[in-house]
């Protein structure tokens, strides 16, 4: 069975312009949603407050659970349904306040349920309750957590796709230094991450890492977007959101760096060819495995989003939506954007088609030879030549 | 078979015989009598979302300890200045407590505090004297090293003992572990009652004996909110059983202590035949009962305020020395009030307030449902990879299928192996490995297909499918392996689980695609011939 036929040509590097344009918009939405919400809806891990799972024997309603509420001083409260069973199980959210002793709350909201509904009737079954000074920490830790995993995947995508690992070192060196400083400067973490962004970015545009750039983009492209999407849905973000969007970054990033080691493999074999067209090549060449990989993903993680419950719920939604986002960044996104750099700089200029020249073959290409050349290739200047030869030889490692 | 292949069915055979190895405590309660002893017994822990149970963060309020230090420092220091014959108006601790302050008449007072100072109380830094109308006033402080070593020491102590409460309680392989300078961490796992739990573990369970002062006039110092000096307003709150009424009645009692729980040697729940009421009888050792003795003695018709945390517990009049060094300590309990009481009394005051920062509690019935709904969800979308597998590359499919069975059970294994725990997001991190998986069977199936159609008979195909495919799956999982070590090492409870869970994933991935799938097609095609793929 295939889905996609081989030697299927999609023009996928020819609507960059359509796709830069739908992901701009995404982002943007994105971005304008988070700040009329006033940043991401944090929850009570990061936020602090109190989280209570309150289970019932028989079906009510959230009004009723809200006049029990109200003799423990919860009138504000957010009593939301919870779970697949209706009207039987319900959430109850209070943000963290001034005067309040959250620490006895969850005891105290059992006594008035309990009276209001009859013994038995009421079970609790989660309580979370994260004051003030952890919601910090862990907010802190989670963006710390954000922070190391950018730094180390620049660091390697730098180092692993160009072979350039001194590139990387000099990489990681930048970042933490003006992480440092920023630190010094008395910068906040969010602050901090935006530094590191912008300094792996731009080190990536002016050492002419152009993988590793595509990737970091793509990647802060899933993450923008996620977490964008989780403000559009008024979704709560918590601690297992931010695991996800971890995962979503080394899963977004193993689908570019497929496509990223196919593009450099098809550049070997084909030595005159258009860059967008080895890119497009390559895509399409690897289309057929991206497209497998994330309908198998995507089967588990629907399994777990209508079938896991509530507690994990969020969690699938986040993981769907980032592979599928991821999915998509890595065809449309990672790879359009090695054209952004004028080719000059970073490979050879194509040959101008009207230059034919006949010429022997020089005698790098006996050591590249791949049988599978389309195109009897054309001569080039030699020097040129042996710069690629030279990098198809560190690729080969 | 040719001799590596036989080097790595091997291998294969080993690092399932390992897998199932470790796994077997997990899967049967019924382990014969010598396993334990030659093989690994542990199970897979289960994290509390999974088994249900409580997670607290406290923090100690060392600051607090090191006010009541400077309470106890005053109080001798007072003793101190009369014995020595220094005339003082008025000793206090002003502003947050934690320092004293001492008003003279004169400054020339002021070397003899000092003397006695250096003398009997190193760990304070007498400070410059101000004149302020005709008075002096002179600042004690704490040497910063002595406020932190009183802080460190409240934090130690609390650890311990809420260490010795929570063993008292009963609760089967609680962790309890220190956090920073003052948080401790605790962990109580298919905790049935966490409300009890919780009022065990937070409780001060200072208990201090105090005279009352009779003399002095409490309605006035209730009305007027002024308390003459030496002496504090404590309350006692007697509840009615009926109507379930508070009412608070006022003491004055003095505030120097003349006895605490530090010297407790024992404390047991009794019966009071006359009320048949629970009470708990305290009994004070050695030094103790010497102390106590002594101090009925000397206050025999005078009544004695037993105070639990703040709070007039009863202050019933001393009629006759009280030798033996035992006290009761009643109230309207119920026996398992009664009960509690008497182990925080034995496992000893918490030096300091403990403010709980963090809980998650989560009960056993949902535990149950998220392993229930976990499973199932692992199942569905277990079954639903393997069955379109199948369908798309046939055989291979099948090749793919088992090791996605090898790679849940080298990851099942390695959760034993590890003694990590299996949380919710745990689970959903083989979920997430089920799919992503079988991403390194789809690369090389798709690379040996495009060699296939290249015309290569099906060894050659699957040499080079391997060995073109292998290096874009080691650098395609690195990077989420990076991630997930990132996780792990920020991560805490759940999260860490999937983590955990995830990394692992990715070892035994590469492991059952890049060594157990080779293998089989290596086998098929060399040992057993295979003329035609099914890919």
């Amino acid at each position: 069975m295939q889905f996609i036929k081989p030697g299927t040509k999609i023009d996928f590097v020819g609507r960059r312009k359509l796709a830069f344009g739908f992901s701009g918009l995404l982002i943007l939405i994105s971005i304008v949603s988070l700040i009329v919400h006033g940043g991401p809806n944090y929850g009570v891990d990061f936020a602090g407050g109190i989280l209570i799972q309150v289970s019932f024997k028989e079906p009510t309603d959230a009004g009723r659970i809200k006049t029990g509420l109200q003799e423990v001083g919860l009138a504000e409260a957010l009593v939301q349904r919870f779970g697949d069973q209706v009207g039987r199980e319900f959430l109850i959210r209070a943000q963290q306040r001034e005067d309040m002793d959250l620490s006895q709350l969850g005891n105290e909201v059992e006594k008035s349920l309990t009276k209001l509904y009859g013994q038995g009737q009421v079970e609790i079954r989660r309580v979370e309750m994260v004051g003030p000074k952890v919601g910090a920490d862990l907010r802190e830790k989670a963006l710390l957590a954000m922070f190391a995993a950018i730094l180390f995947i620049a660091v390697y995508i730098s180092g692993r796709f160009e072979m350039k690992w001194l590139a990387s070192a000099f990489m990681a060196a930048a970042i933490g230094l003006a992480s440092y400083l920023g630190y010094l400067a008395g910068a906040g973490l969010t602050v901090l991450i935006l530094v590191a962004v912008i300094v792996a970015l731009g080190l990536c545009w002016l050492m002419k890492l152009k993988y590793a750039l595509g990737a970091i983009v793509a990647l802060i492209h899933d993450v923008i977007i996620t977490v964008g999407i989780f403000s559009l849905t008024n979704k709560e973000f918590t601690l297992p959101i931010v695991a996800a969007l971890l995962a979503i970054i080394g899963y977004s990033l193993n689908d570019t760096i497929i496509v990223f080691d196919r593009i450099r493999e098809t550049l070997g074999k084909t030595r005159r060819q258009e860059f967008g067209r080895v890119i497009n090549r390559a895509v399409n060449d690897t289309l057929s495995r991206t497209i497998l990989t994330s309908l198998t993903t995507l089967l588990v993680v629907l399994a777990l989003l209508f079938l896991g419950g509530g507690v994990i719920h969020d969690f699938a939604f986040a993981l769907t939506v980032g592979i599928i986002i991821g999915t998509y960044s890595s065809i449309f996104v990672a790879s359009p954007i090695l054209l952004l750099f004028p080719e000059g700089m970073v490979k050879p200029k194509p040959v101008p088609v009207e230059a034919p020249r006949p010429a022997p073959e020089p005698i790098e290409a006996e050591s590249e030879a791949p049988a599978e050349v389309s195109a009897p290739a054309g001569p080039a200047p030699v020097k040129k030549k042996r710069a690629k030869a030279k990098t198809k030889k560190k690729k080969k490692r | 078979m040719s001799r590596q292949l036989k080097w790595r069915a091997g291998l294969i055979a080993l690092m399932l015989a390992l897998a199932l190895l470790y796994l077997t405590p997990s899967l049967t309660d019924r382990l014969p009598m010598w396993w334990g002893s030659v093989l690994p017994s542990n199970k897979i822990s289960l994290g509390l979302d999974l088994q249900g149970g409580m997670h607290l963060i406290l923090e100690v309020e060392t600051k607090e300890a090191v006010k009541s230090t400077a309470e106890r420092i005053l109080q001798d220091l007072r003793q101190s200045l009369r014995d020595k014959k220094i005339p003082f108006a008025d000793v206090t601790r002003p502003g947050d407590g934690a320092n004293i302050e001492i008003v003279f008449l004169k400054d020339e007072y002021v070397a003899g505090l000092k003397d006695l100072v250096a003398e009997r109380f190193d760990e304070l830094k007498v400070g410059d004297a101000r004149t302020d109308e005709g008075r002096v006033k002179v600042q004690l402080n704490f040497k910063p090293e002595a406020a932190q070593r009183i802080r460190r020491l409240a934090a130690q102590q609390a650890l311990q003992t809420i260490r010795n409460r929570i063993d008292e309680f009963g609760v089967s392989e609680p962790e309890i572990i220190p956090q920073g300078e003052d948080r401790i961490l605790v962990q109580l796992p298919g905790i049935s009652d966490p409300k009890r739990a919780k009022a065990l573990i937070g409780r001060t369970a200072q208990l201090e004996f105090k005279l009352v002062d009779d003399e002095a006039d409490v309605n006035r110092a209730v009305a007027t909110g002024q308390v003459p000096p030496g002496l504090e307003l404590l309350y006692e709150h007697q509840v009615d059983k009926e109507t379930g009424r508070v009412t608070k009645r006022p003491f004055l009692v003095k505030k120097r202590t003349l006895l605490t729980g530090r010297y407790i040697t024992e404390a047991r729940v009794q019966i009071d035949s006359q009320f048949n009421e629970p009470y708990v009888l305290v009994t004070f050792g050695g030094q103790g009962a010497k102390l106590f003795e002594r101090i009925t003695e000397a206050n025999v018709k005078r009544r004695l305020a037993i105070i639990l945390d703040g709070r007039i517990n009863s202050a019933p009049v001393i009629q006759e020395k009280i030798p033996g060094g035992t006290a009761r300590i009643t109230g309207a309990f119920t026996m398992e009030d009664a009960r509690d009481l008497a182990i925080v009394l034995r496992a000893g005051a918490l030096p300091a307030p403990v403010k709980i920062l963090e809980e998650r509690t989560v009960g056993p019935s949902l535990g149950l449902d998220s392993i229930r709904r976990g499973f199932k969800s692992m199942i569905v979308g277990g079954l639903a990879v393997v069955v379109f597998m199948v369908i798309y590359y046939g055989l291979s499919g099948a090749v793919a299928d088992l090791s996605l069975m090898l790679n849940v059970l080298l990851i099942m294994g390695g959760l034993a192996a590890f003694r990590a725990t299996l949380t919710l997001p745990g689970i959903a991190g083989i979920i997430l490995t089920i799919g992503m998986a079988v991403d390194a069977n789809v690369i090389i199936y798709e690379r040996v297909r495009e060699e296939l159609r290249l015309g290569k008979t099906p060894k050659a195909a699957l040499e080079a499918g391997f060995a073109k495919a292998t290096w874009t799956i080691l650098d395609a999982n690195v990077t989420t392996l990076i991630a997930g070590l990132v996780l792990f090492q920020f991560g805490t409870g759940p999260v860490r689980g999937f983590a955990v869970t995830l990394s692992l994933g990715i070892v035994a991935t590469l492991f059952a695609a890049l060594v157990f799938s080779k293998f089989v097609f290596d086998y098929l095609v060399t040992a057993r011939r295979l003329a035609k793929l099914s890919i």
